[in-house]
């Protein structure tokens, strides 16, 4: 049984290299465009199949996120960064949890012994992924942020000269955008890739029956996880177009 | 390597037990902070949903956010414990 904290590569293009995980999230990306087209293509005013469940999944974001915003114009003008955070997430994590994911794989020799190298493995279980998507989320909130309130109003929040006190406080929060990046990218890499080597070692010890719970409770904390970060990323959205008090 | 090796002959412990304790200590105390944190923000939204069932929306997705804030260092002592294990 052998796990990897970072993700595998499997192949390159030129010279890039691409891992398993990024196949897998290639692949989910590929269903939701799959998915989206299928939903508009046909367009009815009385919905019905798939564009009545992808209505209902955008009814539910929008009224989320209406709850925090309270504000129907700001809703609709930041929706579509934090729904597509939410399903992207969402579907990698899910997708997985299908069988074939991290026992499907290729037999190599590394340092001497034999491994099995799979070719899938959970979207997120791989800190690039979730790096990026920390990355996006936290500039996504600065640049909201500037474009709300305009450059000079957002840059005072971080650089003020109004006293010791006040100067002080303004480097903090500009660490503290930093630390959101890594504490983004660590929550969501480290409860998938926790999901994923503990689904591996109850299959190694009792692979009968009692997966089960395991596989629930991954499926939980996949869409928890995918819930947290639009959340979060929502939160910060509406602390960075506020006006600084 | 002969320093290691006088360490494990006089005392018996080595390199590798020594960092085998360390990921189970890791993680273990790691953990004892946010259970407890997540205990008392789960006690304190159950209480608040408890007095004024109409707000129980707003509650929950305030407590939402902070469980999983406070989930988050347990998930970083996790991925210490991790990288101690595997690399």
């Amino acid at each position: 049984m052998e796990i990897s904290l970072a993700a595998e590569k499997i192949g390159h293009i030129g010279s890039l290299p691409i891992t398993n995980s990024l196949l897998l999230s290639w692949i989910s990306t590929a269903f939701l465009i799959v998915l989206a087209i299928g939903a508009t293509s046909n367009l009815r005013t009385i919905p019905q199949g798939i564009q009545n469940v992808f209505e209902s999944i955008i009814e539910l974001l929008l009224n989320l996120i209406n709850g925090v915003l309270e504000d129907e114009k700001k809703t609709r003008q930041y929706f579509p960064l934090l729904a597509t955070i939410f399903i992207f997430i969402i579907t990698n994590n899910w997708l997985g949890l299908l069988p074939g994911v991290g026992s499907i794989g290729i037999n190599e020799i590394k340092h001497g012994e034999q491994i099995l190298v799979p070719i899938f493995r959970g979207g997120n279980a791989d800190l690039n992924t979730t790096l990026a998507l920390a990355i996006i989320a936290v500039i996504s909130v600065q640049v909201f942020g500037v474009a709300a309130i305009g450059t000079f109003k957002y840059a005072k929040k971080f650089i003020n000269f109004n006293g010791p006190i006040n100067f002080f406080v303004g480097i903090l929060e500009l660490i503290s955008e930093f630390s959101k990046m890594i504490s983004f990218s660590f929550r969501l890499f480290g409860n998938i890739f926790a999901g994923e080597v503990l689904l591996m070692v109850i299959g190694f010890i009792a692979p009968f029956i009692a997966p089960i719970p395991f596989f629930l409770l991954e499926l939980f904390v996949g869409m928890i996880q995918a819930l947290v970060f639009m959340m979060l990323t929502l939160v910060f959205i509406k602390g960075a177009i506020q006006e600084a008090h | 390597m002969a320093l290691e090796e006088v360490q494990v002959a006089a005392t018996g412990v080595s390199p590798e037990t020594i960092k085998l304790i360390a990921t189970a200590a890791t993680i273990a105390i790691g953990g004892i902070a946010p259970a407890i944190a997540i205990g008392m923000i789960g006690s304190k939204g159950m209480e608040a949903i408890g007095r004024n069932p109409e707000a129980a929306g707003k509650v929950q997705s305030a407590m939402i956010l902070g469980l999983a804030f406070s989930e988050a260092i347990a998930i970083y002592a996790l991925v210490i414990a991790l990288i101690l294990k595997f690399i």
